[in-house]
């Protein structure tokens, strides 16, 4: 299978060559050819005008796949010191609706040590089955054990789809999990339909930096598996009257489980201010604020608001703020009800990070920047006179 | 210590565009640079060679063009370099890549220890270091900010997770992905740079691996791009430009309205 120009369609304008980011297309006798550096990001049949750029089928024969022998939608169930995270409840959301839609079950997959009772609530979030394996290995995570056991699950049990968080956890280990059982994984997923035609998961996440979007599909393999962002999915609502079994599995068979490398010490390190992807509300400063210095403004609205600090990319890699704070595709992804961007000029990269907040403010000298596409409110003009302002106001909104 | 870079040659996403009329990427003045991640990978294996001896290889699986990205890593301190390269390896997901790269690999001599940037800015999952240590059959950690101690049969590491980070013992042979915050790269010596000119490629072709058919390039991929789309992200609201108190005093009421204050 590979992306093809059709000859005869082509009308020479060259807009492929301009959209692919990999130099793999070149003009051959005034007409688009496609060579080896092709990647098969499909930007090409994107940007072709006239539709002469087409992904041809595969000539493979691949052995048949027996999708009916897999069934049931699998949300794996992240726990640290035996609490489980909110970003479970997000994958019970997103796994209800795609097993309205294929009418299968809905399992919630814990691994941990003495949760019987955190395995019964996952049932009022939505769990039809609760598979709990109970170990001590298993209390903290470590890849080896987790990847053993969840493999060797899925491969007795045969799920059609594997959810797991987009966490530092998820994207450790869930990759083990798809190399050893020899199917596909799609990572840090925004969204998750099912294709009507084929009944396929289609799986929509962001490339290239966060400036395109793109759906991915595993027809030939089982199950499944995708890895979701965490506060992009809307969180299951809680049903005490919701009915599940669930199935304690006890002990592990440590034959099978890879124990090799060891946690030696877990260190909880404190950061300032509220924690910023649990926040409703972030205060984040840009390039705009010219220095370190500028943060001292956003701190202060921030504590006045009794929110967050976030950042851009540019401030963080120009040294004024830790990383910690960074919003955007290479740092947190945040889901606030009101997300204040301070001297932030937009880019996608920073978008991707933020857009899904409630409402978004902009504060930004440049009238044309484009965080002002995606703002419910912008203001335009200089952030230091305009904070202040702002924390003016609040307060004698509050009667101080 | 026998250590093993993977790096792969991107296309600098940082200053990838979209053409406002057509909704579809512009690659206009985009360059092709190393994985700013695997830049990091690169400098970590130098300076373990400095501190343990050994070498430091470093491999690429590319089109023939990922050679600037060898003879970067040369430059940077890398001793020898290898480019997997063929035709029949076009299109591999992250799974057919970790298998390829095994291949490879296995053809390279003894190895103690495998660096990865922790993802690539085009493909961004994060899933090829897994995969590969898998495929190899050896323990990893992934997200490795820090390596404490390093000997000759295990290392002591830090690796991140949301609210700080776990001190993990990982014995050798192994793998390890590492963030930005393990190190900082440094530039290439002019006497690099001379070195990188001059540098011997070997190159893995199909026929140098032992791999087999259905497992290669996108045929032996379990996933596939269907569609892609430029994310429309614009909301309607307002826009206001005019004194500070006066559009500070609008939004607090709005925002009240809205009982977000």
């Amino acid at each position: 299978m590979s992306v093809v120009v059709i000859k005869e369609e082509c009308n020479g304008c060259e807009d492929c060559l301009a959209s692919c980011p990999y130099d793999a297309i070149e003009m051959v006798d005034g007409v688009a050819w496609i060579n080896e550096k092709c990647t098969l990001c499909l930007a090409c049949i994107e940007a072709c005008p006239v539709g002469a750029i087409i992904q041809e089928e595969s000539k493979i024969e691949l052995p048949d796949l027996d999708k009916d022998a897999y069934s049931g939608i699998w949300i794996f169930a992240e726990q640290r010191n035996g609490k489980v995270s909110t970003v479970a409840v997000e994958l019970l959301g997103a796994g209800r609706k795609l097993a309205e839609t294929t009418g299968e079950m809905l399992t919630a997959v814990l691994l941990g040590h003495d949760m019987e009772e955190a395995a019964r609530e996952l049932v009022h979030y939505g769990a039809d089955e609760v598979l709990y394996v109970d170990d001590p290995l298993l209390a903290g995570f470590n890849d080896g054990p987790y990847a053993s056991v969840l493999s060797d699950l899925i491969e007795e049990r045969k799920p059609s789809i594997v959810l797991a968080g987009a966490t530092f956890m998820g994207r450790s280990f869930i990759p083990m999990v798809a190399s050893r059982v020899r199917t596909g994984l799609t990572a840090d997923c925004t969204a998750l339909d099912i294709d009507p035609d084929t009944g396929d998961l289609m799986q929509t996440r962001p490339a290239f930096g966060g400036n395109i979007m793109a759906t991915i599909i595993c027809p030939q393999h089982r199950p499944q598996m995708a890895t979701v962002r965490h506060k992009v999915m809307h969180p299951a609502t809680k049903d005490p009257h919701h009915k599940g079994e669930v199935h304690i599995i006890r002990g592990v068979d440590e034959s099978r489980v890879d124990n090799r490398t060891k946690v030696l010490e877990v260190v909880e390190e404190i950061i300032d201010t509220v924690n910023l992807a649990e926040a409703d509300i972030i205060v984040s400063g840009g390039r705009g604020l010219g220095g370190p210095d500028g943060f001292k403004i956003i701190r202060e609205l921030a504590l006045v608001l009794d929110g967050a600090v976030g950042s851009s990319r540019s401030a963080v890699d120009s040294g004024w703020i830790p990383y910690s704070h960074q919003v955007g595709q290479t740092g947190k992804t945040v889901q606030p009800k009101l997300y204040i961007a301070c001297g932030i000029s937009g880019a996608v990269q920073h978008l991707a990070g933020m857009q899904a907040a409630d409402v978004i403010v902009a504060i930004n000298k440049d009238a044309d920047a484009p965080i002002f596409d995606v703002a419910t409110y912008g203001l335009v003009g200089d952030v230091f006179q305009i904070i202040p302002e702002i924390i003016r106001s609040v307060n004698a909104s509050r009667g101080q | 210590m026998n250590i093993v870079v993977c790096i792969k040659q991107v296309p600098d996403t940082t200053k990838v565009k979209i053409n406002p009329e057509t909704n579809t990427l512009m690659r206009e003045g985009v360059e092709s640079i190393i994985n700013p991640f695997d830049m990091y990978a690169i400098e970590e294996g130098v300076q373990l060679r400095e501190s343990n001896g050994g070498t430091v290889k470093v491999l690429t699986m590319g089109p023939p063009q990922a050679e600037t990205a060898l003879r970067e890593a040369i430059a940077l301190g890398a001793d020898e370099v290898y480019l997997v390269s063929d035709r029949a390896f076009a299109g591999s997901d992250t799974w057919v890549t970790a298998y390829t790269l095994a291949a490879a690999i296995r053809k390279m001599g003894p190895v103690d220890l495998i660096i990865c940037g922790k993802q690539a800015i085009d493909g961004d999952t994060a899933q090829v270091g897994p995969s590969l240590a898998h495929q190899l059959g050896i323990p990893f950690v992934a997200f490795i900010r820090k390596v404490r101690t390093a000997g000759s049969d295990e290392m002591v590491v830090e690796r991140m997770f949301e609210e700080g980070y776990e001190v993990v013992n990982l014995p050798l042979p192994g793998l390890m992905t590492v963030v930005k915050e393990i190190n900082e790269p440094r530039m290439p010596s002019l006497k690099g740079k001379m070195k990188a000119k001059k540098a011997e490629i070997t190159t893995f072709a199909r026929k140098d691996l032992e791999v087999k058919d259905p497992h290669l390039g996108l045929d032996g991929s379990p996933t596939r791009v269907v569609k892609i789309f430029s994310p429309d992200l614009s909301r309607s609201g307002v826009k206001w430009q005019e004194e500070p108190a006066e559009m500070a005093k609008k939004l607090v009421e709005g925002l009240k309205e809205q009982k977000i204050l």
